[in-house]
């Protein structure tokens, strides 16, 4: 799961929760039918937007991108349609493959599953914005070095979802790489190795058992 | 005859693969990132009925949508629809949203049919017609060998019967399909997620009825294929009028959801399998009658179920006997391709579960029982290191005595993959310059099975380079033609090609330089003598330096669950053939991809009609569920080095046996056959009889 770490619980607000339950289910919870009436009330007097577009101001790998988007876009069709960040990729749209993943204030989440308004004030870092003047962090190495992609396409996705483990996890287990890769779907078969760089980059040497034996 | 070198500094070592960097970095630009000027979304209208007379289509309100730029239908006038998903129409506009808008606008008449989506169902006779006119069962051949087969069976000392089932399993590349086409005055240009850019290009120039020469297809990088991506697509097609109309380049991707429904999947089969052996084990008589489905059928208009059903068998063994009757079942779904080694998996799936339960039956170990009859040398080589690496004589118990809940087994299968040969028509160039840098082109794509690499890998070697001073380019229909990358044939195809480029540049080096051996560190006072003009050779393919088939083995080891039914496995070992490595890091990729999509087969994965609506119920990932890197087992893979058989693919042979071993692991672990793949929980424990058979979903 991304995005759930506990002290970011706090994004999912009671006026968001309250907002997506719907005036009739809100009311028909009848024990708390007055409070629920009065924070209904103050969430629909807030401003809203849309549905024509609306200046949205992203933070990404340390700059400002100025877009005007309807208030439905995502925050991957943001980067991949209106800007010419590319590197996140769309294979499900849907919160379901991790292709998407960038990291949101160092942690993971799916852009897919982000409206690009929400995004406003946040850190965003993409695949794009690792390498810093052209060197390779030491997971996109690790990548490379353990041939942790074939295809590529769910490659963007694996090394955020690392990268935000060893920034708060700098040696981690094998089970904890796994954990951390759970949202992120590989169809080459790439998982072996993508396991491998994951713990090399942290330090940890990881071979495979491979061997070549002459048939004569 | 040409031979490769005895001795190598990188063919057969480990190579790095060369376009990773811009796969780690983001900068690599797939299909779908591509952003030509202007640009338009493209979006198609599919049908939500599983058989219906379309008779009109009414696009007006679409086109009034605020940035909707061009709105077409698939065919005009009246047309018959046979599966849920099938392509009625497309927009193209300015944003998804209003894309998304305007598909929702566009009213479609229609009258529904009656439709069928199960293969049991639809082999009824009442049943509805999938093709008007045509039944749905095919008619079926009938293939028997030896002179009496019931008789032979009278002579066995053992004899079994089992049943069967693999699913339909859809390909689920991580991009989905789809193209960016451009349609100017000069010609279409179209950024396609392909397998093979020549077929794209033919097959779009014939749809559009265009000279192959005013079409031009370019696939840099492609997010994975595995068969579903040889051809140009009814959204490639699609994608090319919708930029005719509004003078505009269209980016048309496919959803997720539309890959589950149109654009390919591997048929189902349901094998009846009785096989019988004398005493000794020799295998004596065999019978299978098979029906599966490919859909609507493996071609537009295959009527009566068409191809793509059929698999081998016995498969890879010889029995004296044998009686084999196939037919293929169209139901109301989308068509079959070609999917990693068409027809193996199911076909070793089946005789490999049978063989199994022939041993127990027996009385033998299954590993035996495979030596006695399998007349592969190399095969037979394969399975006596795996087996001493994978511990099998330790490790073998008989089937169902392995003591407490959980329970352990093993289970070993083999794979034969006759394809893999070259494509002998491949060509490619190379340009030389001056300063000594050197760029192939070959009109052949990455897949992601390092194709790039082996360029690079066969180039260095043969110039005395270093693989990262090659500069390799391919996807693009403008070089010289290359083979789609399909059967594991692209490997032998171009490592010949690039043998002769470099082998032709280093004659002509020597000529125009005087030097006589322009390799290594001649080389760049060879190019020096080129003066102003670079050299640009031309190759083509030569016999002697790959081959065909692969074989290869594969051993498994699981964990059952008897009170939850969960299968775990905790290893397996592939035992493999290519010819002469190329590059052993990017080959070993190849082999745990295709361990692990085998396991998915073996475990998770089925695409589930709804025989009331018609509709495929689990289109997405959250539902068709594919391994994860928790799930994936230890690896250990033994590659068998055979440089004297040239250049074999390896992609498809490594997927073949392994849900086979796996089947076989379970079968071992537990005592009892889960028959039916994807061997779930629900199964595993209906087959040890802890919940009625009823609960569990037909596949």
């Amino acid at each position: 799961m991304k995005n759930t770490e506990p002290e970011k619980f706090g994004a999912h607000s009671r006026r968001t929760f309250l907002k997506s339950l719907g005036t009739v289910a809100a009311t028909a919870a009848t024990a708390q039918v007055q409070s629920v009436a009065a924070e209904l009330e103050k969430a629909n007097a807030e401003k809203t937007v849309g549905p024509g577009a609306v200046p949205v101001a992203l933070k990404v790998n340390g700059q400002t991108l100025k877009l005007m988007l309807e208030p439905r876009v995502t925050l991957l069709d943001a980067l991949r349609n209106y800007s010419s960040l590319t590197g996140a990729k769309d294979g499900c749209d849907r919160a379901a493959c991790g292709a998407c993943t960038v990291l949101m204030d160092d942690l993971p989440v799916y852009a897919c599953q982000k409206l690009a308004i929400e995004a406003q004030g946040r850190e965003i870092t993409t695949i794009e914005g690792l390498a810093k003047n052209g060197k390779l962090t030491a997971v996109q190495r690790a990548f490379w070095d353990k041939d942790a992609l074939q295809c590529g396409y769910c490659t963007p996705g694996f090394i955020m979802s690392v990268t935000a483990l060893l920034k708060k996890n700098p040696r981690p287990t094998a089970g904890e790489v796994k954990h951390a890769c759970a949202g992120n779907l590989c169809r080459c078969g790439t998982h072996p190795h993508i396991l491998q760089a994951a713990l090399q980059a942290a330090g940890v040497a990881a071979t495979s058992k491979t061997e070549v034996i002459d048939y004569a | 005859m040409p031979s490769w070198p005895a001795n190598t500094k990188y063919i057969g070592q480990s190579t790095l693969r060369v376009d990773a960097e811009a796969k780690v970095t983001g900068r690599a630009r797939y299909s779908s990132d591509i952003q030509a000027d202007d640009w338009l979304y493209g979006m198609i209208l599919r049908s939500k009925w599983p058989a219906a007379k379309i008779s009109a289509i009414n696009l007006d309100k679409a086109r009034q949508i605020p940035g909707i730029k061009a709105a077409i239908t698939v065919r005009d006038g009246e047309r018959t629809i046979r599966f849920y998903g099938e392509e009625l129409a497309a927009v193209a506009g300015t944003t998804k949203q209003a894309c998304l808008d305007a598909l929702r606008a566009i009213e479609v008449t229609a009258q529904p049919l009656p439709f069928v989506v199960r293969e049991d169902d639809a082999k009824k006779d009442d049943a509805p017609k999938v093709w008007e006119g045509v039944a749905n069962v095919s008619t079926g051949r009938v293939r028997e060998q030896g002179s009496n087969v019931d008789q032979a069976f009278t002579e066995c000392a053992a004899v079994i019967e089992g049943f069967y089932t693999t699913p339909v399993q859809i390909h689920n590349p991580m991009e989905t399909h789809g193209n960016t086409v451009s349609w100017t005055d000069d010609g279409v240009t179209a950024w396609a997620s392909t397998q093979g850019v020549s077929s794209v290009r033919d097959a779009l120039a014939g749809a559009l009825k265009l000279d192959h020469s005013q079409v031009r297809v370019l696939t840099e990088f492609m997010g994975g294929g595995f068969g579903a991506k040889l051809g140009g697509g009814v959204e490639g097609v699609l994608a090319a009028r919708l930029s005719k109309e509004a003078k505009a380049p269209v980016r048309l991707m496919l959803t997720r959801f539309d890959n589950a429904l149109a654009v390919g999947n591997r048929p189902s089969s349901f094998q009846k399998i009785k096989i019988g052996a004398l005493a000794d084990g020799t295998l004596h008589a065999f019978e299978m009658e098979n029906y599966g489905t490919a859909g609507i059928g493996a071609g537009a208009d295959a009527g009566g179920g068409g191809g793509g059903a059929n698999i081998p068998a016995p498969y890879i063994y010889a029995v004296p006997n044998t009686r084999v009757k196939q037919s293929a079942v169209a139901v109301n779904a989308g068509s079959s391709r070609a999917f990693r080694a068409p027809g193996h998996p199911p076909a070793s799936y089946g005789m490999e579960s049978a063989m199994d339960d022939l041993a127990a039956k027996l009385g033998m170990d299954p590993l035996e029982l495979r030596l006695k009859n399998d007349s592969n040398e190399i095969r037979q080589r394969e399975y006596k290191l795996g087996a001493e690496k994978f511990g099998w004589k330790e490790k073998y118990r008989k089937p169902g005595s392995s003591p407490g809940v959980v329970k352990t087994g093993i289970g070993c299968a083999g794979a034969n993959w006759p394809g893999g040969g070259p494509n002998r028509r491949t060509q490619g160039d190379a340009q030389i310059n001056p300063d000594g840098t050197i760029e192939f082109r070959l009109g052949v794509q990455d897949i992601g099975t390092g194709t790039k690499t082996v360029i690079a890998v066969v180039a260095a070697e043969m110039l005395g380079l270093k693989p990262e001073q090659i500069t390799v380019k391919v996807g693009d229909t403008n070089f010289p033609p290359g083979p789609a990358s399909g059967g594991s044939t692209t490997c032998s195809s171009i490592s010949p090609t690039v043998y002769d480029i470099c082998d032709k540049a280093l004659q002509q080096l020597q000529t125009q330089s005087g030097i006589a051996d322009a390799r290594g560190e001649n080389w760049f006072a060879a190019c020096k003598k080129l003066g102003v003009t670079p050299l640009v050779v031309h190759g083509q393919w030569q016999q002697g330096l790959s081959t065909s088939p692969a074989y290869g083995v594969q051993f498994a080891e699981v964990e059952v669950d008897t009170e939850t039914g969960l299968v775990t496995v905790k290893k397996v070992l592939g035992v493999h053939d290519c010819g002469l490595i190329i590059d052993k890091l990017t080959t070993e990729s190849q082999v745990n991809g295709g361990i692990i999509m085998g396991m998915g087969y073996a475990l998770y994965e089925e695409r589930v009609m709804d025989d009331l609506s018609g509709v495929v119920l689990n289109p997405n990932f959250e539902t068709y569920k594919l391994p994860g890197i928790a799930d994936v087992p230890e690896i250990e893979i033994i590659l068998i080095n055979m440089p004297e058989r040239g250049v074999i693919g390896i992609g498809e042979p490594a997927t073949v046996p392994t849900a086979a071993a796996i089947g076989n692991a379970v079968f071992n672990a537990i005592g009892v056959r889960v028959g039916s793949m994807p061997i779930t929980p629900a199964k595993v424990l209906a087959a040890l009889g802890k919940v009625p058979p009823s609960t569990v979903s037909k596949s």
